[in-house]
């Protein structure tokens, strides 16, 4: 399916979000999800389903003031 | 006497022995920024959130180097102009951390970031609502400072001058007046250009400093953060010692009596 990713189109075969977290190399790390503008708690990894069309955001910390 | 480690700073559930929080932006690499962090003997510094880089999820992070163990980290809203976007981008980054205490900032324009103060209120009474723990970028303006007291945040971070700027306190008078009708921990956030501005602001009575650009953008990073460090301890101490008046003339430091002339 296709989901917007970070701003960009991308074609995804995960079905949920940890499956997409494992598709981007992107386990365990200190990082936040967004899906449709709702964050979602990392205890719902699993049972967050993707649909096409989804609005994903993937967020981590950088240096700032 | 000297300032003692008794002299502690206590920001919403946190206490600190610090009073310089860091800033993490800025910086040529991330070695640098732990060694200035260091330097500054900081205990908070604060972060950004962006996007990940969806194509390099390898490439080395900010908090490999700044530990999360050892610091309190805090998280900014740094970039946002609305209250929407500031609301989305902490409820984020407790997801990311479990951090709860955050900076809060709504940036106005991108000339002068003043800060939005209308959509700052906003974004704080509904970050309270939902338990974040909200230290806020404002302006000088003791009226805004005092509303965002009242509606619960736990530190009011009025800026010295514009970010980044290095230019100082553009108005001491202002920072003095909101320390003294604050029960917060008013913080000067903007603005510290060098080591006197910093111990200016605590001198005035700022429970704390926030700084960045003036170690990262510093010859000699590590040493200006050093420098910061103690000019932050020497204008608290002074603070806490209490000044002497000043006066229009001279006030001989010599007795006036027992000349040998007389």
């Amino acid at each position: 399916m296709e989901i917007h990713l970070n701003g960009e189109q991308k074609q995804v075969t995960a079905a949920n979000i940890a499956e997409l977290l494992c598709e981007l190399g992107m386990e365990n790390r200190m990082i936040a999800i967004e899906r449709n503008l709702e964050v979602v708690p990392k205890s719902k990894y699993n049972e967050t389903a993707l649909s096409n069309g989804d609005r994903i955001e993937v967020v981590h910390m950088i240096g700032g003031g | 006497m000297t300032l003692t480690d008794n002299d502690e700073l206590k920001i919403g559930s946190h206490t600190f022995h610090s009073r310089l929080i860091a800033g993490s932006g800025k910086y040529k690499d991330f070695a640098t920024t732990k060694a200035a962090t260091e330097a500054a003997g900081a205990e908070m510094i604060t972060v950004a959130v962006r996007r990940v880089n969806i194509t390099d999820p390898d490439k080395e992070n900010l908090l490999d180097y700044i530990d999360p163990e050892k610091y309190v980290i805090l998280p900014n809203t740094a970039g946002c102009f609305n209250a929407e976007d500031a609301v989305r981008t902490l409820k984020l980054a407790r997801e990311a951390g479990g951090w709860n205490l955050v900076k809060l900032e709504v940036l106005g324009d991108t000339e002068t970031l003043y800060p939005n103060v209308v959509e700052t209120i906003t974004a704080a009474e509904q970050l309270i609502a939902d338990d974040f723990e909200v230290m806020v970028y404002t302006n000088d303006d003791p009226i805004v400072a005092r509303r965002l007291e009242e509606i619960g945040c736990v530190a009011v971070m009025p800026l010295g001058n514009p970010i980044g700027s290095g230019r100082g306190l553009a108005n001491p008078f202002n920072i003095r007046v909101i320390k003294q009708r604050a029960k917060v921990p008013i913080v000067v956030d903007a603005g510290i250009g060098t080591a006197s501005d910093a111990a200016r602001a605590m001198e005035l009575g700022a429970d704390a400093v926030l700084i960045n650009t003036a170690m990262a953008e510093a010859k000699d990073e590590c040493l200006m953060a050093s420098a910061m460090r103690d000019a932050v301890r020497a204008g608290r101490a002074a603070y806490l010692a209490g000044r002497m008046p000043k006066r229009a003339f001279a006030s001989a430091s010599s007795p006036t009596e027992g000349y040998i002339w007389d």
